[in-house]
């Protein structure tokens, strides 16, 4: 299992157009050169939004993946959401410093509102403060 | 010259990006707010833009990721995310290499920096700019401090580093104009988009307005994080505009959380003096 090289290369796919292009061709042979786990490689190829955030992608660089397979923001954020319900709280990562558990105890956790509504982000404003 | 012009704005991706989706009145309120910024800011007349950002592993990945980054070239192009999806054109804007450079070496003199001969702007940059420079015809010299990877930027060295950069804008006989960007609270791009804390954001914008030092510095990191989000990281670059006007107080010209943009949107400024 290695983090870095799942994040390494969404990286070098979000930058280089040749590097989607290879993806796009054949995207198992994209990513020889890369240390990935077979569940990595399947979550990398199906692609799984859910098992990538799962396993701890940040979303700066998730999003920008989803956006590439045609995945519109609410979809995105969903696909996480359900990814958390369906594989458990973020393995490793920034997300998993304080334990990303899912978005209705993460939100029980800060004492604010449960999960945005429509996925849009269009509820569960806070005010607070805690 | 002395610096002058030091102001913080937001971001978000979603503010070009799902600017359709947003509630229309905090959508132009916003907007108006840039763009009144954007006056300010050519007001004073600027030989260059310093944009001090958070960039979110466009051009700095954790193979060798600085602390502090700052471009060294004579133009930059942008935006390095799908046009249509951040709703910015591609662009190349313009740099100042020489400039750069000149800044580079008196910032070093206190703080240690990567330089970059090339850098693709990601939204950290792309949104600010297509507000206050939407022709892109003002030289940027783009700036990275890492809120994105830990271990992060420690605070107190942000406003070290605004303090050096103060330094280096003030020994240059160009007209430096200075704009951190980035989130307060936010949890972008996870399931939690579009969660503000409010509060949180308000208080840390009183501290940032009075500069107080102390008070800016008396955050850590996993509180930020239980508070504000992986976003409120990024307050480091609000620090280090304050850093870059120690001994100025501020002005909050505009905040409003929307949460379709994932944040609590802002502009504000130093007063120079």
């Amino acid at each position: 299992m290695s983090l870095y090289y799942v994040q390494k290369f969404l990286y070098e796919l979000n930058r280089s157009p040749a590097v989607q292009q290879a993806y796009t061709a054949d995207r198992h042979a994209s990513l020889e050169g890369f240390t990935l786990s077979d569940e990595e490689i399947a979550a990398l190829t199906e692609p799984d939004i859910g098992k990538l955030f799962h396993l701890g992608v940040n979303g700066q660089i998730l999003m920008h993946f989803a956006a590439f397979h045609q995945i519109e923001w609410a979809d995105y954020l969903q696909r996480m959401r359900d990814g958390i319900d369906a594989y458990g709280p973020v393995r490793e990562g920034v997300y998993a410093m304080t334990g990303y558990e899912g978005v209705d105890a993460h939100a029980a956790t800060l004492g604010q509102e449960s999960r945005v509504a429509d996925g849009a982000g269009n509820a569960g404003t806070s005010t607070n403060g805690s | 010259m002395p610096l002058v012009y030091a102001g913080v704005c937001s971001h978000a991706p979603g503010i070009r990006g799902r600017a359709d989706q947003a509630d229309p009145v905090a959508k132009d309120a916003l907007y108006a707010a840039m763009d009144d910024q954007r006056a300010a800011i050519a007001a004073t007349n600027p030989d260059a833009l310093i944009v001090i950002a958070a960039e979110h592993f466009a051009n700095f990945f954790m193979n060798n990721m600085p602390t502090f980054a700052i471009g060294m070239a004579d133009f930059y192009n942008g935006p390095i995310e799908d046009p249509a999806w951040l709703g910015i054109d591609k662009f190349e804007a313009p740099g100042n290499r020489s400039l750069s450079e000149r800044l580079i070496r008196e910032v070093m003199q206190t703080v240690d920096v990567a330089y970059a001969e090339e850098w693709l702007f990601d939204h950290g940059i792309a949104v600010p700019l297509s507000f206050l420079t939407p022709n892109f015809d003002l030289p940027v010299i783009p700036v990275n401090i890492n809120c994105q990877g830990p271990p992060l930027t420690p605070l107190h060295r942000a406003y070290a580093f605004g303090e050096a950069l103060r330094r280096a804008a003030d020994s240059v006989p160009e007209r430096i104009a200075l704009v951190g960007t980035g989130g307060i609270s936010h949890w972008p791009a996870t399931p939690d988009s579009g969660k503000i804390n409010e509060a949180w954001d308000r208080d840390f914008l009183d501290r940032w307005a009075r500069n107080d030092r102390a008070a800016l510095l008396d955050y850590d990191d996993a509180q930020v994080y239980a508070d504000a989000g992986q976003g409120g990281f990024e307050i480091r670059t609000f620090i280090t505009v304050s850093g870059a006007a120690a001994g100025s107080t501020g002005t909050v010209h505009h905040y409003e959380p929307i949460p379709i943009f994932a944040v609590g949107c802002t502009t504000a400024s130093y007063d120079l003096g």
